[in-house]
């Protein structure tokens, strides 16, 4: 018998002919496709056996069926979507309408950087040898849907930061589903490349316009070259009717410093598998999170840090707060090399349960071959303090706003790291909108 | 302002208060004092509203109304104010920014609209330098971190900020150093007048060298056995607790 998951599984390998039909074939990329398409056969969608998917199936996703070709050219007014951008501060936006570009919504440029579309990288000389110096190379083949994800590689975001520059302005990546096609799965390819010495701030937001079946298998590589900063945010905070899994693999080289924060507020399913290697000695690495979840939500966050050489630091701060049968995971991964001595890698998990209904698997692992390192980890679940309630009500605090505020410290230092002012404001107001109240000051 | 009749309560199906009865007129200073494990803390907690205490019997009248039933936030909003014994820590919540939500929360339950931030912030000032609070401080993540004396300044500041008309000080003289007690009765003093009553819960005398009461009460084994005046606090400080054991209010 013959379940409906094979079904979709095999609509996605039957409609790769169908999509070669709208590609460059004699792109040299076009082999990465054809090898990932069959990785993929042969691994199939990742289930409940495999360890690192224990608490997050994907069974009830993958047994629907999806459109794999969004209509083109589907108008939506910037009014109609301004208030997921940051509007307040300029920036370069880059934004696709269920998959497809959007050159009326965005904002790309070729002056001194290359921020525009992936599509227009690949198909242009000027970039081959970029594109075959990074296209895929960090992306693990053991994954099936990373793989998945590159045998249909044809559009996402293309950012390209040259030596020793610095924009001024932040990236904006916008990756819009509008719900004109009822069931949509949308696989967008980004690909950040940093080069030496530069530095680039990049926002990343994935939303549906209104209710409707979306899935959203992204991926999106990053390289920082030698000494280069990057810091990368991504806003999930999507309707309650979408999943996303975000794969996100970063290679760093030496002396560079890349940081991510991950503020997961929204959607029905997400599945975050964040991913750093170290190819170079003194590289830091952060990775933040903020997850507030309610209503049967359903956040998975994935870390893996790979110290593969001497003198790195990595630091994992994720705050979560569940409510109303919510659940969260956390599942993070250190391994250290044997020749990585001198590592510092902390990684912390912090929760609270709101109430009974919610719950929160965590599981932090780690693999240590080296013998001169400093690692440490830990993980909380818990409630609010009582007797901290207690005295923000004898303070005339309501037990709503009381709890509120609490829960806001909690989350409020993962805040402090983000370094855009206005970003922080919208996360700020968003934790309040989300715990449903005024807290009645800024940060 | 403040009357309680006959109050019995229980926390953890533990009898604590066995019979409380307290009168505290308008413009009046009153001290409890008593023994370790008498009860001066929870009946702190019980005018305060704390949820794991469970009154069995009795009543709790402020300014005319029957309390027992009052969230600790509308005991605040009707005038309530409790200067805990151990300050509780919110790293992430600033001084400042902790202190206008409680204020303008209170305001909120009034129907008034949040105070303009200029009056606050003159506010926030004046009462900082009455207890002799840098502005440095006020930035600080509330109590994360601070010394005894801090912590103590800080409720005191915050007591001097919500001006309310009832103030119950939970042993605020613990943990504290003769110039820093100094500081925060001088605070309490500059804060009451004749249509504002305190509650002073103490071990010792000293605090009330400071804060000079009018009435004294000494609570034992969750009942007050003995009332008087100042004089009363002094003759405990010199013998102690022993002659009182006997003594029925």
């Amino acid at each position: 018998m013959r379940s409906h998951n094979m079904n979709f599984q095999e609509k996605l390998l039957d409609s790769f002919i169908a999509f070669e039909q709208d590609i460059d074939l004699l792109n040299p990329i076009h082999k990465y496709r054809k090898d990932a398409l069959k990785r993929f056969e042969d691994l199939g969608f990742p289930s409940k056996k495999d360890e690192s998917w224990k608490y997050t199936s994907l069974k009830p996703l993958v047994q629907k069926d999806y459109n794999l070709y969004p209509k083109s050219n589907i108008h939506i007014e910037l009014k109609d979507v301004k208030k997921y951008f940051l509007n307040d501060i300029d920036s370069f936006k880059i934004v696709f309408i269920d998959g497809v570009y959007s050159p009326f919504l965005s904002k790309t440029t070729h002056d001194g950087v290359d921020i525009c579309v992936l599509s227009a990288a690949l198909s242009k000389d000027k970039y081959k040898k970029r594109i075959k110096k990074y296209f895929n190379k960090v992306v693990p083949s053991s994954e099936s849907l990373a793989s998945l994800n590159t045998s249909y590689t044809k559009e996402g975001a293309y950012v390209y930061i040259p030596e020793s520059i610095s924009p001024e302005d932040p990236v904006q990546i916008m990756h819009f589903s509008t719900g004109n096609q009822n069931s949509i799965w949308l696989q967008p390819r980004n690909l950040i490349i940093a080069d030496k010495g530069s530095k680039v701030e990049i926002i990343e937001r994935h939303q549906s316009l209104k209710d409707h079946s979306v899935v959203t298998n992204s991926l999106t590589e990053i390289y920082a070259e030698k000494n280069a900063f990057i810091d990368y945010y991504k806003i999930q905070n999507d309707l309650n009717t979408s999943c996303l899994i975000d794969n996100t693999f970063i290679s760093q080289e030496r002396d560079s410093n890349v940081s991510v924060h991950t503020f997961s507020f929204g959607g029905k399913l997400t599945r975050n598998n964040l991913n750093f290697y170290h190819k170079g000695e003194n590289i830091n690495s952060t990775l933040k999170g903020i997850t507030i979840l309610e209503e049967n939500q359903h956040v998975d966050h994935n870390t893996l840090v790979y110290h593969a050489q001497p003198n790195c630091e990595s630091h994992q701060d994720y705050k979560g707060i569940f409510s109303d049968r919510s659940v969260g995971v956390f599942n993070g991964k250190i391994i250290v090399d044997k020749i990585a001595q001198k590592t510092n890698a902390f990684q912390q998990n912090n929760n609270i349960l709101i109430d009974n209904k919610s719950k929160v698997n965590t599981k932090p692992q780690l693999e240590i071959f080296a013998d001169d390192v400093k690692c440490s980890h830990g993980c909380t679940v818990g409630q609010l303090n009582k007797e901290a309630l207690f005295y923000l009500k004898t303070r005339g605090i309501p037990e709503k706003e009381a709890k509120a505020l609490l829960t806001y410290a909690f989350a409020n230092n993962v805040l402090e790291s983000v370094k855009i002012p206005n970003l922080k404001k919208r996360i700020n107001s968003l934790i309040a909108k989300k715990l449903g109240v005024n807290l009645g000051f800024d940060l | 302002m403040l009357e309680i009749n006959n109050l019995h309560c229980k926390i953890e199906g533990r009898s604590i208060l066995k019979g409380i009865n307290l009168k505290i007129n308008k413009g009046e200073i009153h001290a409890i004092m008593g023994p370790n494990g008498s009860g001066k803390s929870t009946l702190a907690n019980v005018i305060s509203g704390h949820e794991d205490y469970e009154i069995t019997k009795g009543n709790i009248f402020f300014k005319g109304q029957e309390i027992n039933e009052f969230s600790p936030e509308e005991r605040a909003h009707e005038g309530v104010f409790m200067s805990f014994q151990y300050p509780v820590e919110i790293p992430g919540v600033t001084v400042t920014n902790f202190i206008k939500t409680a204020i303008n929360e209170s305001r909120k339950s009034k129907g008034l609209d949040e105070m303009p931030s200029s009056e606050m912030l003159k506010k926030i000032r004046e009462k900082a330098a009455l207890l002799q609070i840098d502005s440095n401080f006020l930035s600080r993540s509330l109590n994360d971190g601070f010394s005894g004396g801090e912590k103590k300044r800080n409720e005191i500041f915050q007591m001097a900020m919500m001006e309310p008309e009832l103030a119950v000080l939970d042993e605020t003289d613990s943990g504290l150093d003769i110039d820093a007690l100094k500081i925060v009765a001088n605070g309490v003093i500059k804060c009451s007048n004749e249509n504002n009553s305190v509650l002073v819960i103490t071990h010792y005398q000293r605090l009330l060298d400071y804060i000079v009461p009018d009435f004294v009460h000494v609570v034992m084994d969750g009942k007050v056995v003995k009332s008087g005046d100042k004089d009363l606090a002094k003759k405990i400080e010199e013998i102690g607790y022993d002659w009182l054991k006997n003594e029925k209010s």
